[in-house]
This record gives C-alpha cells, structure tokens and sequence, in this order.
C-alpha cells in the first residue's frame, strides 16, 4: 500500500491505496465521488474526465499514486458550491445532454477547452471533444451548449 | 371561497429545460454502479475466449484458495437454471433452445459465461478469474449464416439438428401476378451490418435482501423493470411479490438494456442464497461481446415497377442472425419491421420471408428501431435502384407512389391503417432547407468537370410505426404480453402532485415531459409535479420503455388518469359549493360555479378537503387522484423527409458527410426541445450505421472489434451539425395527437446516407456499398465497379 494525498475539489484527502488502484477508483470508491463516471476501459470514452492541476485528464488512465500531491477538480467540484456554473448551466440551457452519463467528463473537457481556447469555432469545439464520446444527444446540442458558454464566459470578463 | 389564480400558460408545447439536468450536470447521480452496500461480494464473470467448444473440465480450486475471493461457482451449482428467455416465439415450429445461467458442457460464442467468482473486492474478484484453470475441446464455430443453412454445417445446438430457427412467411397480396405485370423489375442484395449498442453507461447489478421480509432488491441498469420483475420470478423461482426492481439513473439503453441477462438472474439468486448484496460493474470490454447485439441481416430485395415507375410489388427475403441464443425477444426483431417494408409508398403486393439462423455469435436483439431501420433501409434503398433503372429522378419516383395527404387513412399493403400523414408538407420543406435544385447542379458540374470528390444526393422518405402496442395486436403476433402502460396521479394533501408512470427513462426526459402533460390536464404548475418511475416499489404497473412507446402510450395513460381526478374534485368541488356538479366550470386548476365565478375552488383546495375527507359527498372516498392503465387503439406513424449531401473521394473512397437535413412529423409536440434532441440522437446513431459501426468476427468465430478502440463510435469530430424541422400532422390515434420521436433519426438516416454515397459515384457503375461506407468499403466498390468484377 502506498500513502497518497491530493487535493480534490478544494478538499484536502489522503489514503492508503494499492500501487495498481485506478484514479477513477480511488475517487468513486475510496473519497464517495461518485459524479465521474466510468465508460471504458480503454481511454476512449471520456466519461471519467476530470481536471487535475488544471488539466483534462481521463481518470479510468492513470493511477492513484500517479496523482499524488495534485490538485483535482472533478464534476462536482466544477461549480459554486451546490449550484452549476456557467458551463452546467449552459448545457441545460440548450440540451446538451440526455442520459448524463457522458456529461461529466463532456463539460469537465469543455472548461479545459474554454480555458485554452475562450473563442473557439465549431470546428475547434468539436476536435477539442473528440476524446469524449456521447450516445446520446449526436453533438449537436453539446457543441451549441459550448458555444454559449463560451459567450457567457467572455461577456462575464 | 374564492382564490385568484394567475393564468398559467399551457405547457404543451413549450421547449420547457428539462428537471432531470440540474443534478446530472453536478455529479449528484445515482448510477448502479454509485451503489456500495455493506458486505458486498464483488462478481466477476469467466468468459469463454472461444467461440465453440465444449468443456471438458473447469478447475476453479487455485481461485477458491485466493484473496478475498468468497465463493467461485461453474453451472454445476446452477443445473437447469435459464440465464435469460425468450418471451417472442414467433412460429409454432420454431427451434427454441436453452440458455443457461453458466454453461456446463458447452460454450457457443467468444463471451458465454462458464464460472462466476464472488470476493470481498472487484479487483480481487478480477484476479481470480485467472486462476481458473478450463479444458476446452475446440468446436467448429458457425459464423457465416449462409454457410450455417447449408447441409452439413457444424451446428450451434446439436441437439436442435439445425441451424435454422424459423421461417416466417407472410405474403400479402398476389406478388407473383404483380410481377406478371412488370415492365422493370429490380433485385438486389443489402447487408445491414452487426451493430453494437454501446450506451455510454455499461451495465451493473447490484441484488441485496433490503426491505420488507423476504424482500431481495436488483438495482440495475435496465429499459424494463416492470418486465424485469415478472421474468426473473418466472426464472428463478423466487415468488414475485419478493422481488424488487429499481432502475436508478439509467445511462442510456438503445434497446440493449431491454433485455433479461444472466448477469441479472445470478445477482439474485446469489443474494437470495447467501443473504447478503452481491454487486456486477460490466467492463466496457465485457459489455461489447456479452451484450446483445443489434441488426444483422442479409435481405434480398426485389421489386416490381411499370415502365412509367409505378410500384406493383415487392418481395423480401430476409437471413436474420440471431446469434447463439434467443434472448428476449431475438426472434421477433427483425419481424418488428415486416409490416413497414412498403413504407410510404402503395404496392398491390409483398411477400415477406425471413429465416432466423443460429451462428457461434453474440445474441442480437432490439437496438434502436428494431425491424424498422432495416425495413426502411431496404425500401428507400431499392427505390433509388428503381429510379436509376427507369432512367427518372428519385424524388419524382417517391412522389409518383406516396400516399397522398388526401388519401388518410390508407391501409398499406401489410394491412396496417396509417392514420394521418403528410409526405407532400415534410418533402417540399426538406428541398427548401436542403437547396436541392442548387446541389443537383452542382453534381451535374462536378461529374462534368470530372472532379476526384464527386457529389451525391441521398434520399430517404420514411414512415415508421411508434406505440408497441395494442395488446391484441401482441398476442395475435404470439409476443407473451401486453402493450399498455399505467399512470398514477396524486394531489397530495398540500397541493403538490406526484405523477407515478409505468414507463422506464434513460435519457428521454420523461420527467420534464411527464409533467407538462400533467400540468396542462389538471392545472397545477409544471414544478410542482413530481414524476416517479423505474422503482416496482413505487411504479408498481407498468411496461417500460422501447420502440418509442413512453409517449405514444404512457403519454395516454397520463392524460386518462388525470382527466379521471379532474372529475373526481370536480364531484367534490360542487358538492361544496352546494352546485351540482355539471354547473362547474374546470379551468387551469379552478373549479367555479358556471355563471357565478366567485364561487370557486382550486384543485389543490380540493385535494385537502378530499384529504381531511370532513365534508365529501356520499359515495366519494378521501384523497384526490386518478389512475388509468390504458391500451392503445393502434399505432401511430411518424414520417418524414431526410436528405444527405455525400461527398466521395473517387481516388481514396472517403466519403464526407456535408449536409444533412431531416424534417420530421411527429404530429404535436409536447417539448420541440426534446424532440429535437431525439431528432439529433437518432440521426448519429443512424448515420454511424452508415458510415463508421460495423461489429466484425473471423472465421473462427472471434470478434475483431471487441473494444472502443476497434468499434468506431462517432464522435463529435466524426459528425456534423444538422438541419432540422418538423411539419405537424396530428396523429389520430393518440388523444394528444402525438406519435413518437425515439427512433425516427435513425430508421430514417442510414439509407439516406448510402443512397447518397451510391448516388456520388453510380456514374462509376457503383450500385451498392457495403456499410460502414468507410474509404475501404467504398474504395473496394468503385474498383469492383471499374473492373466490372469483384476488387
């Protein structure tokens, strides 16, 4: 076992973990963070995403002990404390989901994108997302909502 | 006593945000896989690695002896136990076979289960599947369908002497004098490839004695709790009214969790035996072999025409895989289509064939649109064969046999009443959106100026049938149930509603759209309405959620029950205000006396009054709600126009999907948002058929595309935004004039976007392309259309 601490959404944690126990587990099993969902077991879906030091990454590829000392932020530490921000919101706004399964790792990869690129096209938004997959909702309606987040984000600047 | 009540706009209608995001976009989710109960024993599954074989020895003692692991079992612990059924014989002769919970002499496809391993954790539970020591003798494995037809084949079931699991032939009208007739008469072969579901959340199970008494509870990842419940009883044994279902946050389906599995079956006899929860989280890897898989048929189609393009017949032969087992409703599935295969158009005859055929493969069953994207895909596809042997332009062909508006109802060919319908009103609206004439101009001068990425315009005129289904219409076709659907409604004593539904949501928004309905029948707002579902516990009646059936059906029950309980407080109501009750006027949640509006009451007065129950009139029992359980009186038929602008690159065979239009009659609206959303879906998932899925085996049986790294699902660089509308052509059949949005997407899409594929390079003599028209495929059929030969 080894002793790993992180932060994770702004909370300080710690815990014995075994050097093969997946990010993603540590999270869902050990901490109870049950909002980062798991998709696939080959990095291709994207539903695990969560943020960490800043930047996207697929939590079902990497392991725990690989994020010790980190700063993670996953989806239910993205908004204001029990309430969604700008980009949950705007996802709501124009249906950007339907079965939600997708939609934390989808909006968690989108404020990475937004972060980057705070003005990106359609094309932009869709190579920026093309590491996370949805069943549901064809794109369509994700990429608007990201473009209305986008806007809402600069306007708020 | 007199209330202002502010007028509230009706609901219906409004692109309302819908009430299940707030908390999925949060991580405030209740997925199974969210479950951790105390004492639970992780399951792991041993899958057979080959396709055919037999078993002559399981040695499970290594992993008995590991860490953590609590019990691990091979079929022997379970003889005789069925690991899922078949509830759709659909001929008498059909050769039903068994499916056990874990195999004890035999494996018939790559993923069938052999040994299950309980431990204390799902790591250590994983590792001892490796400790599992199996002999396996290696069988010849049947992969190819037509191959397994042919005497002599290894057979899947030996004991069924056959791979042939029916024939089912319906023959409507004289197709032979039809084709007497013919001046043109068109044949051709469409492959609709092996497609596997995927929705994004993989299965789980989670079974653990909770509740009352001998109560076991499966939490699990299903489209069908209600039909989940009867079956499992009927299964294992356990007495039904000890069982209870509950479809948590589900995270989508796509008809591959309308489905009893043995992962299911065994979760409940395990916490049953050992007393204590026991918990399966599929792997992705798992989940795309073990299950179901959709499509997979070879349909020989064929066609009957004047020389003028006007249909007489069409005849349909269809090879349909089944896979190694009948599941749920295997059989039935490519039947679901056999009524739609003249689709808009008016034909004297068709003559329907399809043979279901056992091969060494995974299961299929339902996947979005079940029978009717294969039954669509072969009409438009041979449609446009048609027009380009007549020499005239598709859409004219399509105009020239539609059914027009002014002939509704019109009984088709297979005997179905399509109630209403509008072709003319979807098509000129999709040419104006699509720019058709400037396309066909612009085709014209690429193909003239020779270019390396010609143009193609792919057409698809749909219809559909929504609303599985009056239940007389079920048992005539030998399906074992019923096609109703339940709805409660309670004004609680403070005035909020709880609105109970039988249908099973993974994504639709029932929620939201549950309660615009609701609001609007009884007059209370939107938020107040609380929607309840997917729990037998708390949903007892219901029968869940497939073939674009929640609305089409459930949305009638809602109406029913809330008009019931608008009657009964409209019976308390005059009592009270000393009227009679036809002198009551009901308006958006108002009771008042006619003539004397002073006079009133609101409902949720009245749920109080029925409540406290200290002034009812005689006869009227306390509290305020409604039910009904309604069966519907037919189907209904959504249609519409989708045009595809395919571009193909002659020189490397890629194809470019430029623009898509899709205009879609589902007659009223209850949320355009919603709608649009299922429009969106059902349009990705369809032109993912057409252009990148396709599940592959080898001839030993071993599925090639066994991972997300292999099975190409679109992302969202893979596909491009759509254009869509809708025209309104209220149903009949449906008391809200709605009819189904589900599945219209992706019946519609696929031969839309081949038609237009074909359509960019027929001029290379090109007139087929096997799906996914991926740059090999295509690539293959231009050189094979070149060579006047196969590639």
């Amino acid at each position: 076992m080894m002793h790993i601490s992180a932060t994770v959404n702004g909370t300080h944690r710690m815990g014995e973990v075994e050097p093969r126990l997946l990010l993603v587990h540590w999270l869902r099993e050990n901490l109870g963070l049950v909002g980062t969902p798991i998709g696939c077991d080959t990095s291709n879906c994207g539903a695990c995403t969560v943020l960490l030091d800043g930047q996207s990454v697929k939590s079902c590829n990497m392991l725990a002990v690989q994020a010790d000392g980190s700063n993670i932020t996953t989806i239910q530490g993205l908004g204001p404390e029990g309430e969604m921000g700008t980009i949950q919101k705007a996802f709501k706004e124009c249906h950007g989901l339907q079965c939600g399964y997708c939609t934390p790792g989808m909006v968690t990869a989108a404020a990475d994108l937004l972060a980057e690129n705070p003005d990106p096209t359609e094309e932009e938004i869709r190579e920026g997302l093309h590491g996370n997959l949805c069943r549901c909702t064809g794109y369509h309606n994700i990429v608007k909502s990201v473009q209305l987040a986008a806007a809402e984000m600069r306007g708020a600047k | 006593m007199t209330d202002t009540i502010e007028e509230a706009p009706a609901s219906i209608g409004q692109p309302k945000r819908r009430k299940e995001d707030a908390r999925l976009l949060m991580g405030e989710t209740e997925w199974t896989d969210n479950i951790q109960l105390p004492g639970t024993l992780h399951m792991a599954f041993l899958r057979s690695s080959i396709a055919h074989a037999k078993i002559l020895r399981i040695d499970t003692s290594a992993a008995k002896l590991a860490e953590g692991v609590v019990h691990v079992y091979t079929g022997e612990d379970f003889p005789g136990q069925p690991g899922s059924t078949c509830v759709w014989p659909v001929t008498a002769d059909i050769v039903m076979t068994h499916y056990p919970a874990i195999c004890t002499d035999e494996v018939r496809y790559g993923g069938d289960v052999v040994a299950v391993v309980l431990a204390t954790e799902r790591y250590l539970a994983a590792d001892a599947l490796d400790l599992i020591d199996v002999d396996y003798e290696p069988l010849p494995a049947v992969v190819d369908m037509e191959e397994a037809l042919k005497e002599g084949s290894p057979l899947v079931h030996e004991s069924a002497g056959t791979n042939r699991c029916y024939t089912h032939n319906m023959p409507c009208g004289d197709y032979e004098a039809a084709k007497a007739k013919a001046d043109v008469v068109v044949s051709r072969r469409f492959i609709n490839q092996r497609l596997i579901p995927s929705p994004m959340e993989t299965r789980a199970v989670v079974a653990a004695p909770q509740g009352m008494a001998d109560e076991i509870t499966l939490w699990t990842s299903t489209q069908i709790p209600h039909v989940l419940r009867v079956l499992l009883a009927l299964l294992t044994g356990i007495p039904e009214n000890q069982i209870r279902v509950v479809a948590p946050d589900v995270g989508g389906g796509f008809g591959g969790k309308l489905q009893i599995s043995r992962e299911e079956v065994l979760a409940l006899i395990l916490a049953k035996r050992l007393g204590r929860p026991v918990k399966w989280s599929e792997t992705r890897s798992e989940n795309m072999v073990a299950m179901h898989h959709g499509r997979d048929q070879i349909q020989d189609i064929e066609i009957a025409a004047t020389k003028d393009g006007k249909l007489l017949g069409m005849k349909v032969d269809l090879l349909a895989d089944m896979g190694a087992y009948l599941q749920i409703i295997t059989p039935g599935t490519p039947l679901l289509g056999m009524f739609m295969y003249s689709g808009i158009y008016k034909m004297e005859a068709l003559d329907f064939t399809c043979t279901g055929v056992y091969t060494n493969k995974t299961t299929t069953d339902a996947y979005r649109g079940a029978g009717r994207p294969e039954s669509t895909f072969a009409i438009e596809r041979i449609m446009d064969e048609l027009a380009a042997e007549l020499g005239m332009e598709p859409m004219e062909l399509r105009k020239l046999n539609w059914v027009k508006h002014e002939e509704f109802p019109f009984t088709n060919v297979a005997g179905l009443t399509y109630d209403t319908g509008n072709y003319e009103a979807a098509t000129e609206r999709a040419l104006e959106l699509f720019g058709y004439d400037e396309l066909r101009a612009e085709q014209a001068a690429r193909r003239a100026a020779g270019d390396p990425v010609q143009l193609g315009i792919g057409i698809s005129t749909f219809t559909e049938m929504c609303g599985l289904a009056p239940s007389r219409t079920l048992g005539a076709l030998n399906y074992v149930a019923g096609g109703w659907e339940h709805c409660t409604l309670r004004v609680l004593p403070t005035g909020k509603v709880e609105l109970v539904t039988g249908t099973a949501p993974h994504g639709q928004g029932h929620a939201t759209v549950w309660s615009q309905i609701a609001a609007d029948v009884i007059g209370v707002p939107f938020e107040d309405i609380e929607v309840i579902y997917g729990d037998t516990g708390r949903a007892p009646y219901g029968m869940d959620t497939y073939g674009s059936r929640s609305l089409a059906v459930g949305g009638q029950a809602i109406k029913v029950a809330g008009e019931r309980l608008v009657e009964k407080a409209r019976i308390i109501a005059a009592h009270q205000l000393e009227v009679s009750p036809e002198d009551i006027e009901f308006n958006k949640g108002v009771y008042s006396v006619k003539g004397d509006p002073e006079k009133s009451n609101t409902i949720q007065g009245i749920a109080f009054a029925a409540f406290t129950a200290h002034n009812l009139p005689p006869g009227v029992e306390p509290t305020l709600h409604g039910e009904a359980t309604v069966d519907p009186i037919d189907f209904s038929y959504p249609h519409g126009t989708h045009l595809a602008a395919m571009e193909v690159d002659t020189e490397t065979g890629k194809v470019t999907l430029r623009k898509y239009v899709a205009v879609d009659d589902c007659g009223i609206q209850i949320n355009p948002m919603i709608v649009e959303g299922q429009v969106h879906g059902g349009l990705a998932q369809g032109i993912a058929q057409a252009m990148y899925e396709g599940a592959l085996y080898d001839n030993d049986g071993n599925l090639l595309t066994a991972s997300m790294g292999e099975y190409l699902l679109p992302s969202s660089a893979d596909l491009p935004s759509f254009i869509t509308d809708r025209t309104v052509t209220p149903s009949t059949t449906h008391p809200l004039g709605t009819k189904g949005i589900g599945e219209a997407g992706a019946i519609a899409s696929t031969p839309a976007i081949i038609n237009g594929v074909v359509d960019a390079i027929r001029h290379l003599g090109v007139n087929d392309v096997l799906m996914p028209a991926s740059p090999q495929n295509v690539w293959r059929a231009i050189q094979a259309a070149q060579n006047g030969g196969a590639a």
